[in-house]
């Protein structure tokens, strides 16, 4: 028996591995020390606990336990780096480089810089979703102080090159930062041979703690510096100030640790299933996978159903929790803007569906999947007035559409 | 975002899906929305030669309060005369489906195809058309 809905957005937020609430549980009770309390051992357990979390997280990225600052998250991570190496280089350059497809955090942070004179450029990718690399080296100038490009993408989980990008980059004497969220714990990631100068990770995106994340700061080659955007006690080397979420920090550090362990063998079984989901679904008439399908995280596939729409598929596959690229699932009524920067037509955008595997998904939910999505594709075509023209040989791009 | 009893059932159990002969002279279509806006709806209703509306059907490309509008719209035409069929405004649908804000333009876009079929039918038995008011969303 399965039970249902079943979870395949494991790219919005994972289940916490219960290894790692077994890990964090002493730390809300007997071991709740600060630890910034030099003075007695509640702080040095708390502390201790810190330490040894900085060091699994250290070890997935292959960085130095040094350069790993705590964070409340990704978010607060694509603030801090970007903010604060733009406070700290600005009297080098006020030349940004992004991709129109990174996250609202980075687009955000880069626009609200903007406001404070730095010239931004929104690079555009390529139908793949991938980034042209003679695009990004026309684009760098001697201003340019900072690449921000992530590492794998959140909606169709392609992976960019980033050692090409970091090598672009370094060219120029930019420093390369990238959110690397949906990559880390899922494929792997190493900071010194991919030339990561700055670089973002989640906790609960990788079977551990919501509430807590990181940032990579290299501390060698260079020495990496930012502005730090929270004053306070001077926690976390004077860059994040904040009493630090001990028992938040430790799940992370124990969620890496798993992560580091079990990534490999994870990665095979999690794509020969995403493969059979990915092959299935393929089987549907004009459905299309989105993205390129050879630089890919190995647990995310995004489809577009041609002619039924994505909220209402949705809306017919109750028993899966799904995403959509489609205008209806947010109130701004504009599809997926990721899916549209691959060029995607607003029409295939709305028709996508976003299916998201992880370290909790078995083979029989797979297959449940398959079943329940193909049934409800086959169901809303029959409803679509889109699917009886296609079907009578209709060009829909002949109709002269009321749009609204 | 939860979606109310009617609009599960509607969407479930979709009345009148289908489609009409549309070259008949008793038939009206109504096609409107558009693709790239994420919903297109099509109401066709057949017409007696007492003006009455003796059957109505639709489909409907779009999110689950769209096929619901739609779905109830066909229920409430059957047995209406097509002066009467104008009557039914898109707050109506939004009470009776109890659909949030953000779905009120799934309303707007079902009074829509029945007036734009209201009008298909009336353009093709020579009757004089009424006007359409501009998209209001």
């Amino acid at each position: 028996m399965i039970k249902t809905p079943i979870y395949l957005d494991n790219n919005a937020t994972t289940q916490m591995d219960p290894r790692v609430l077994d890990a964090m549980l002493p730390y809300f009770t007997e071991k709740f020390g600060n630890a910034a309390s030099r003075n007695h051992p509640y702080g040095w357990v708390a502390e201790e606990g810190v330490d040894y979390a900085r060091e699994q997280v250290a070890k997935l990225i292959g960085a130095n336990e040094k350069e790993i600052i705590f964070t409340s998250g990704a978010t607060e991570s694509d603030n801090l780096a970007i903010k604060g190496v733009y406070e700290m280089y600005k009297d080098k350059g006020n030349h940004i480089i992004t991709l129109t497809t990174e996250h609202k955090a980075v687009l955000d942070a880069c626009k609200h810089l903007e406001k404070l004179g730095a010239n931004i450029t929104y690079l555009d990718v390529e139908s793949d979703g991938l980034v042209d690399l003679q695009k990004l080296e026309a684009a760098m100038t001697t201003e340019t102080i900072l690449v921000a490009i992530m590492y794998a993408n959140n909606e169709i989980g392609v992976i960019q090159p980033v050692k090409q990008i970091s090598a672009i980059a370094h060219k120029f004497g930019a420093l390369f930062f990238t959110d690397a969220v949906q990559a880390v714990g899922k494929i792997p990631v190493n900071v010194i041979d991919d030339g990561i100068d700055l670089l973002a990770l989640s906790g609960h995106k990788m079977y551990g703690p919501k509430g807590v994340g990181a940032l990579y700061v290299r501390r060698k080659n260079p020495r990496v510096k930012v502005t730090s955007q929270m004053d306070g006690g001077g926690h976390e080397r004077g860059m994040r100030s904040g009493t630090l979420n001990v028992p938040g920090i430790v799940g992370l550090g124990k969620a890496c640790e798993l992560c580091f362990d079990e990534m490999e063998t994870e990665a095979v079984r999690l794509t020969a299933l995403r493969n059979k989901l990915e092959s299935s679904l393929s089987e549907l008439e004009e459905s299309y996978v989105n993205g390129n399908v050879n630089h890919r995280l190995p647990h995310t596939a995004n489809i577009s159903f041609k002619y039924v729409e994505g909220e209402g598929l949705m809306m017919a596959m109750k028993d899966m929790a799904v995403s959509s690229g489609s205008a209806c699932t947010s109130a701004s009524l504009e599809p997926s803007y990721v899916l549209k920067s691959l060029g995607l037509s607003d029409d295939l955008a709305h028709s996508s569906i976003r299916f998201g595997l992880g370290r909790f998904s078995t083979e029989e939910e797979v297959d449940f999947a398959i079943e329940n999505t193909k049934k409800a594709v086959l169901h809303l075509r029959e409803l679509s007035p889109l699917w009886e023209m296609f079907k009578e040989g209709i060009d829909l791009d002949s109709i002269e559409w009321a749009a609204h | 975002m939860a979606y109310s009893d009617k609009v599960i059932d509607h969407y479930s159990n979709p009345r009148n899906v289908g489609t009409l002969d549309k070259s008949k002279k008793s038939v009206g279509t109504g096609l409107v929305g558009a693709p790239e806006c994420g919903d297109v709806m099509r109401l066709q209703i057949e017409v007696d030669e007492n003006h009455m509306i003796t059957d109505a059907k639709f489909k409907t490309f779009g999110c689950g309060s769209a096929i619901a509008s739609s779905s109830l719209a066909t229920e409430w035409l059957k047995g209406k005369s097509i002066n009467d069929a104008l009557e039914i405004d898109n707050m109506d649908i939004v009470e009776e489906l109890a659909l949030p804000p953000v779905k009120i333009h799934c309303s707007v876009l079902a009074e829509d195809a029945i007036k734009s079929a209201i009008n298909d039918y009336r353009a093709k038995n020579g009757l004089p058309l009424f006007e359409l008011e501009k998209s209001h969303h």
